[in-house]
This record gives C-alpha cells, sequence and structure tokens, in this order.
C-alpha cells in the first residue's frame, strides 16, 4: 500500500493538468464552469483537440487509439480533466459504443467507425429505453426484421439523449420475438439517422431545456451489415456497455469541482460561520473521499466483457453525491433560488439562478445508467448473493 | 496510490487469520474468554507475543518487528473480524505506539521489549469525567518536588486500566500535558474495574500524590505526542471496526439466505435485500477510507509532509457512519434472535458502537473538519 504518486505518474498528471488548461479554449472551459450549457460546435471542438492529443480515448484497445494507462492513470485523467473544467469526452461515443464496437465488432466496423467515434465526426445517440421498456430493459418491443439484407426496424426508443445532435444511433432491437428469454432475442444494431423513416422529437425537462428525445422508427431499413457481433447477442454486448458506464458514471472529478464552487459562494455569503453549514460540507467532502478512494480501490471496468459488480457502487453512491452537491447549491443560494427566469440585468448571480434548475435537472443521475434501485438489486444479487 | 498488499503483508494477515480464528471459532468461545477475568485469552496473548504481533511496529533492537502502520491495521483488521478482546490496539498501538514515540532509549528499552515479549501490558489513561475527548489534561494534575513527581486526581473510564501492570497518565504540568508513567503497584493508585457493555473490560483509575515517573520530557508540553499517538491508534480502530462490519454483514447475508418466514427464505424480500445491498456499499466507502488513512500515516512516518489528523478524522468520520448504519442494520434484519446475547451479531454492534466513543464520534470529527472546510478547494487524497 503506498499513498504518493511515482514521480513518473506526477509528471504525468502535470503534463495533463498543463494540456487541459492551456490547450483547450477558455470560453469552454469557463462554460463548463459556470454550468451553463454547451453547445454541439463546443463539445466537438473540445474532443478533437483531445483526439488530436490522444487523449479522448485512453481507455480503448491501444490499436484503436488507447494508451494502456493503469488505472490509477486514468483516474488521474478523469480528475484533471474535470478540474480544469474540461468537458468529457461524449460518454455516448468514448465509454458506451465505442468500447463495444472495439470488443465484439467486425474488423470493416472497426475501421469505419472508431476513428470516427473517437474524433466525435460521428455524433452517437443511445436507443435503449422505451415508453415500455425502463428499468426492465430486455422487454424492449421496438423490432428488427429480416429482409434480404436489410433489416426493417419499426418502434420506438425514448430518453435518448442529445438526439437531436445525433448522426448514428446504437439501439437494441428485438430479432427473436420466439426466444424463449426476453433477452435472448435481443440485437445491437447501428442506425444512421438520416435513414427515410426515423424521426426525432425532443421532450421538454423540468428545468425547460431540451437534453432527451423521442426517437421514432417507422419501416427505417438498416443494412445487415450493421449489426454489431452476433443477432440475438444484442443483450450481453449491452451488459457490458452499461458497466462501462456506471465507471464514469461516479463522476466524482466533477462534483469536487461543483462542491468547491458552491464552497466559495457559501463562505462568500458568511455561510461557513454556521457550524451546520460547515459541518454540511465537511460531511459531502468526506464522502466524496470516500467514493473517490473506492473508485480508485475497486476494478471499477469491466473484463473480460463482463461488468464489474463494483461499478454499481460508484453508480449509485456517484449519483447520490452528484444531486447532494445540487441540493446544496440551493440551499446556498437562498431565497435568490427561484428566480431562474431572471436575466443578466438581474441582482441574482447567474450561478444562483442556475441552481435549481440544475438541482431538478440532476435527479436524472440516479435513474439514468440504471437507476439506483437496479444498482442494489445487482449489488444484493450478483455480490452478496441474496 | 495503491491499496495493494504485498506477499509479505499477506503472510502476516494470513498467519493472524489463522492463529485467531483457532482461538475464537465460535461466538460461544469468544464469550466464555470475556466472562472470565482478565476479559482476554492470555493463551493467545501468549501466541500473540510468540509471533511476534505484540511487538509488530517496534524498533528491531527492542524486540520488535520494526513493520509499519500498514501490518498494524491488518492485524486490527482479523482481530476486528471475530471480535477477539485481546487489547493489541489499547496496549501496542496506543499505549506502545506514544512510549516509542515519547520515551528515551533506554525508558523504551525497558518498556517496549517486555510489551512484545508479553511480560508487560502498558496502558495509557487519558479520558476524563466530562471532557469527553478533549485530550487536555485537567482532572488529573502531577507536582514536582525536585526531580520526584506525584499525580493527583482521577482517570475514567480506562480500557483495560485495572489489567495494566504499567499505566501512562496525561496530567495536567506547568508545561501542558505531561506524560507520566504510574506502577501498579504504586502507593496512592486504586483502580476499581469493571466490565464495559461490548464484554470488555475499563476502570477508574484515581491518584493520589501517587509517585510517577516522567515519560521522555515533562519539561515541555507533551500534548502532540498524544495527539498523533490517539490519531495512528483511531486509524487502527478503524480497521478493527472495518473486521467487524464485514462480519456483521456476512452474518447477516447468511441469515437472509436460510432464515423462512411466510414460506420463503428472507432474500425473497425486497424490502430486506436492498437494506443489505446499503450496508455493502457503506462497508466499501469505509473500509477504502480507512486503507487510505493509514496510507497517510506510512506516509508521515517516512517523513512526507501529510495531514494525519485530518486523515484520522475523516477515517473515523466514515467509520461513525458506517458503523452505526451496518450495526443497527445487521440487528434489525436479524428480528428478535439479534439483540440476545447467545447470538452473535448484537456483540459486533456493541463493539462498533465502543470503537466510535473510544476514537471520538461523528460529531466531533465532523467538528473537526468542518473548522478546516475554508483551508482548502477540493480535498485532494494523494496528497
Amino acid at each position: 500500500m503506498r499513498l504518493q504518486l511515482s514521480p513518473e505518474d506526477e509528471k504525468f498528471a502535470a503534463e495533463l493538468r498543463e494540456f487541459f488548461t492551456t490547450q483547450i479554449p477558455e470560453e469552454i472551459r469557463e462554460t463548463v464552469r459556470a454550468r451553463r450549457e454547451l453547445s454541439k460546435e463546443q463539445m466537438v471542438e473540445s474532443q478533437r483537440i483531445l483526439n488530436d492529443a490522444g487523449l479522448a480515448v485512453p481507455h480503448w484497445p491501444a490499436e484503436w487509439g488507447g494508451k494502456d494507462w493503469t488505472q490509477l492513470q486514468r483516474h488521474l485523467w478523469h480528475e484533471e480533466m474535470a478540474l480544469a473544467c474540461v468537458p468529457a469526452p461524449l460518454t455516448f461515443n468514448t465509454n458506451m459504443v465505442g468500447p463495444v464496437i472495439a470488443a465484439f465488432g467486425s474488423q470493416e466496423q472497426k475501421e469505419r467507425f472508431l476513428p470516427a467515434t473517437a474524433s466525435l465526426d460521428i455524433w452517437w445517440s443511445q436507443g435503449f429505453s422505451e415508453p415500455d421498456a425502463g428499468s426492465d430493459l430486455a422487454s424492449l418491443r421496438t423490432v428488427a426484421v429480416r429482409d434480404g439484407d436489410e433489416y426493417v426496424v419499426n418502434g420506438q426508443k425514448t430518453w435518448t439523449t442529445l438526439g437531436q445532435y445525433g448522426d448514428w444511433i446504437f439501439t437494441l432491437v428485438r430479432t427473436d420475438p420466439e426466444a424463449p428469454k426476453k433477452q435472448q432475442g435481443i440485437s445491437f444494431l447501428l442506425i444512421d439517422m438520416t435513414t427515410p423513416g426515423l424521426t426525432v422529437r425532443p421532450i421538454e425537462l423540468l428545468d425547460g431545456g431540451h437534453e432527451v428525445n423521442e426517437v421514432f422508427f417507422e419501416n427505417v431499413r438498416v443494412p445487415a451489415e450493421n449489426l454489431v457481433g452476433e443477432e440475438n447477442k444484442g443483450w450481453t454486448y449491452a451488459k457490458f456497455l452499461l458497466g462501462n458506464e456506471r465507471t464514469g458514471i461516479a463522476s466524482v472529478g466533477a462534483t469536487k469541482r461543483n462542491l468547491a464552487t458552491v464552497k466559495e459562494h457559501a463562505i462568500a455569503l458568511g455561510l461557513l460561520e454556521d457550524p451546520a453549514y460547515a459541518g454540511r460540507i465537511a460531511d459531502l467532502e468526506n464522502e466524496l473521499l470516500a467514493l473517490e478512494l473506492t473508485a480508485l480501490r475497486v476494478a471499477g471496468n469491466s473484463a473480460d466483457g463482463k461488468p464489474d459488480p463494483a461499478s454499481s457502487i460508484l453508480k449509485l453512491q456517484g449519483s447520490v453525491l452528484q444531486q447532494a452537491v445540487t441540493e446544496l447549491a440551493v440551499d446556498v443560494a437562498g431565497p435568490a433560488s427561484i428566480s431562474s427566469g431572471a436575466g443578466d440585468d438581474s441582482t441574482v448571480p447567474e450561478w444562483a439562478r442556475l441552481a435549481t434548475p440544475t438541482y431538478l435537472n440532476y435527479r436524472k443521475t440516479s435513474i439514468y445508467g440504471g437507476s439506483n434501485e437496479v444498482q442494489r438489486t445487482i449489488i444484493a444479487g450478483t455480490i452478496l448473493g441474496l | 496510490m495503491d491499496f495493494s498488499i504485498d506477499s509479505e503483508q499477506e503472510a502476516l494477515q494470513g498467519a493472524v487469520r489463522g492463529l485467531i480464528t483457532k482461538a475464537y471459532d465460535s461466538s460461544e468461545t469468544r464469550r466464555e474468554v470475556v466472562k472470565a477475568e482478565p476479559g482476554y485469552g492470555e493463551g493467545t496473548w501468549r501466541k500473540l507475543a510468540e509471533m511476534g504481533i505484540l511487538g509488530l511496529p517496534f524498533d528491531e533492537k527492542l524486540g520488535g518487528m520494526g513493520a509499519g502502520p500498514v501490518e498494524v491495521s491488518l492485524v486490527a483488521e482479523e482481530l476486528g473480524r471475530v471480535l477477539a478482546p485481546e487489547p493489541f490496539v489499547e496496549s501496542v498501538v496506543l499505549a506502545g505506539g506514544l512510549i516509542a514515540a515519547a520515551a528515551d532509549e533506554a525508558q523504551a528499552a525497558e518498556l517496549l521489549t517486555p510489551l512484545a515479549e508479553g511480560a508487560s501490558l502498558p496502558i495509557l489513561a487519558w479520558f476524563e469525567a466530562g471532557r469527553r475527548w478533549d485530550a487536555t489534561p485537567a482532572a488529573v494534575t502531577a507536582a514536582s518536588s525536585g526531580d520526584a513527581w506525584t499525580l493527583s486526581g482521577v482517570k475514567e473510564p480506562v480500557p483495560w486500566g485495572a489489567s495494566a501492570d504499567v499505566l501512562i497518565v496525561s496530567a495536567a504540568t506547568e508545561a501542558g500535558t505531561g506524560l507520566f508513567l504510574v506502577s501498579a503497584d504504586a502507593d496512592g493508585l486504586e483502580r476499581g474495574g469493571y466490565t464495559t457493555h461490548d464484554g470488555l473490560r475499563a476502570a477508574r483509575v484515581s491518584f493520589d500524590g501517587t509517585p510517577a515517573t516522567p515519560l521522555g520530557d515533562v519539561s515541555a508540553d507533551q500534548s502532540a505526542l498524544l495527539g498523533r499517538a490517539l490519531d495512528a491508534a483511531r486509524i487502527a480502530y478503524a480497521h478493527e471496526a472495518v473486521g467487524a462490519m464485514e462480519t456483521a454483514l456476512q452474518t447477516t447475508v447468511g441469515y437472509l439466505k436460510t432464515r423462512k418466514q411466510f414460506g420463503v427464505t428472507l432474500n425473497s424480500f425486497q424490502a430486506l435485500t436492498f437494506r443489505a445491498a446499503d450496508m455493502y456499499t457503506a462497508l466499501e466507502l469505509a473500509r477504502s477510507t480507512a486503507a487510505w488513512a493509514t496510507m497517510v500515516l506510512d506516509a508521515a512516518t517516512e517523513g512526507a509532509e501529510v495531514d494525519v489528523t485530518a486523515a484520522a478524522s475523516q477515517a473515523a468520520l466514515q467509520i461513525s457512519r458506517a458503523g452505526r448504519h451496518l450495526g443497527q442494520e445487521a440487528i434489525q434484519l436479524h428480528g428478535g434472535i439479534g439483540v440476545t446475547a447467545e447470538y452473535s451479531v448484537g456483540h459486533y454492534t456493541s463493539r462498533l458502537t465502543a470503537i466510535e466513543h473510544l476514537i471520538g464520534d461523528g460529531a466531533y470529527h465532523r467538528a473537526r473538519l468542518a473548522a478546516a472546510v475554508s483551508d482548502h478547494e477540493v480535498l485532494d487524497p494523494i496528497g
């Protein structure tokens, strides 16, 4: 057991810090710092800069741009990126579909999609959830029927985050309605979102933002070569993907930065003179510390195509703490927290105007990526054997 | 940062586990041992001495093994796993650690060699009535006449205070905090021993002009030495608690799988399995923090500039939360049998409660951390 970084890792972290704080435009980092919404152009610009420097997909296999870093180095990468307010590479690309294609896709699919996925030349959307398939994802009903060299897709996906920017969508579709278990009849299909019959409709969220969408498929014809891996094995690939998603979902670095910002506001308002407030922040810092250490300690990544069940702890506690920090921001803002619609002529500062919409928006974190109840089911079943 | 242990540390862990699980093969054995005096297994203590565990952190010149906080933490965790009552943390880590830090060479040899051999049980007396976890002594005062010192006042509770053959006593001096050695047969020393709720022992120890020998240099304020020893002990106790929590969870999970009600095993009820999942999460978060605090202490002993006090509080706060959570839920998920003396799980809750109130409860450590919350932008565990 050893606390300190080796000199090599010290140097590694310092070089990343230098890169993130000098190469990513300040305007983009300021947008993240203030918790304003990033534009598509900003996200693409940031990811291209990272990718050109080999820093967008370090966790991928080396032949597709991965870095063979240690788990600690990956942690440092995440941490330095978050602390420098650099937008994380698009998770749908780098944590979801990219690793699936790299692990299970054909050589043609890898060559066609992986470079463009890393650089964000293709913006991927996720087509998993359906109106009647949320936590019970395997009950999904969007069907793909083989017709010659094509699949014909009909059905509906929902909660498609940033689907309005999507070029392609990776979907779970039912290819064998007769399979003895519902998990066995599902395939993993890549669909060009410009294909006729595919439409995207926005869903407005509580904070007034347009972040998620419904995606409708009406006789959408998809070349059979866009099937990933084997037909009816999609559930296996989805579990692999969700295991990866849960790792990133702990969001320790971003939560630390957000807590530091709220703490600054609390100090400016004199709130820390109240021992109860100082104690609340000390508690949150301590919980975050425990989460960060746990992320470092457990191998939270998918191994051998199977998600590490311990990644459920990171998702569970990570979402709880993300939410707790947004809740603290609302409390620190006080009555100013209602002024979400005020303009720049307001006496209410921007952070206080954004506090409640962010708090409301962040209720999503304990729902997406497998709700926290799903995570508890995994911990109880897979880890504890209950 | 590296959480893995090396092969020598693994061997140590395995050896201690072998010895201690044989000594405490069931909770009934533990109950019998703590019922009889002195409240721990003297045979087990001797075997720990033979294995070198009682001299683990001390210099090899003194008969110790020259090991560090990581090895200490592994032993504490094994003891916690079976609720072994042997006073390893109290005597070797806390009293021994303070002696090693404060004593001159001659005193260290005189005190630590017999401790390592299992021939002496030094114990620190620092709690005072009404003072909670404030380590500045007030109720016990030291007076000097020439080179001779005497102590007056009362210390209570003193864990294992009636079993000790030598007491290390914190007392108010003109310089502030002084540390003194009092022999068990000293004049004017009275000890009233009793059993604590977790089955172990504590005592009221009173001094009335009792002759005492300075430990180290009492002309200076020794509060920093005392504070560091207490923080190191807090971190070791955190590991003892992790071991205890792990068993409490295992026992509870086993019970949920076998106990039947309404014609089905309890693990058919999601209301119960979700609570077990939350216990697991709390345990793993606490385990990470305890291990990290040990790494901080280890780095400090190697001269790194790290904040051991903050790390001890961070571990203690996490242990306070997790210990209450796991201890309370372990009983609740068992139902009535959980509150019986005959069944094991309630004893784990009792010991976890005692550990928390020996090291300072969650509110105490939260306040220690809250006072420094403006000193940093973010907490960086790597330092």
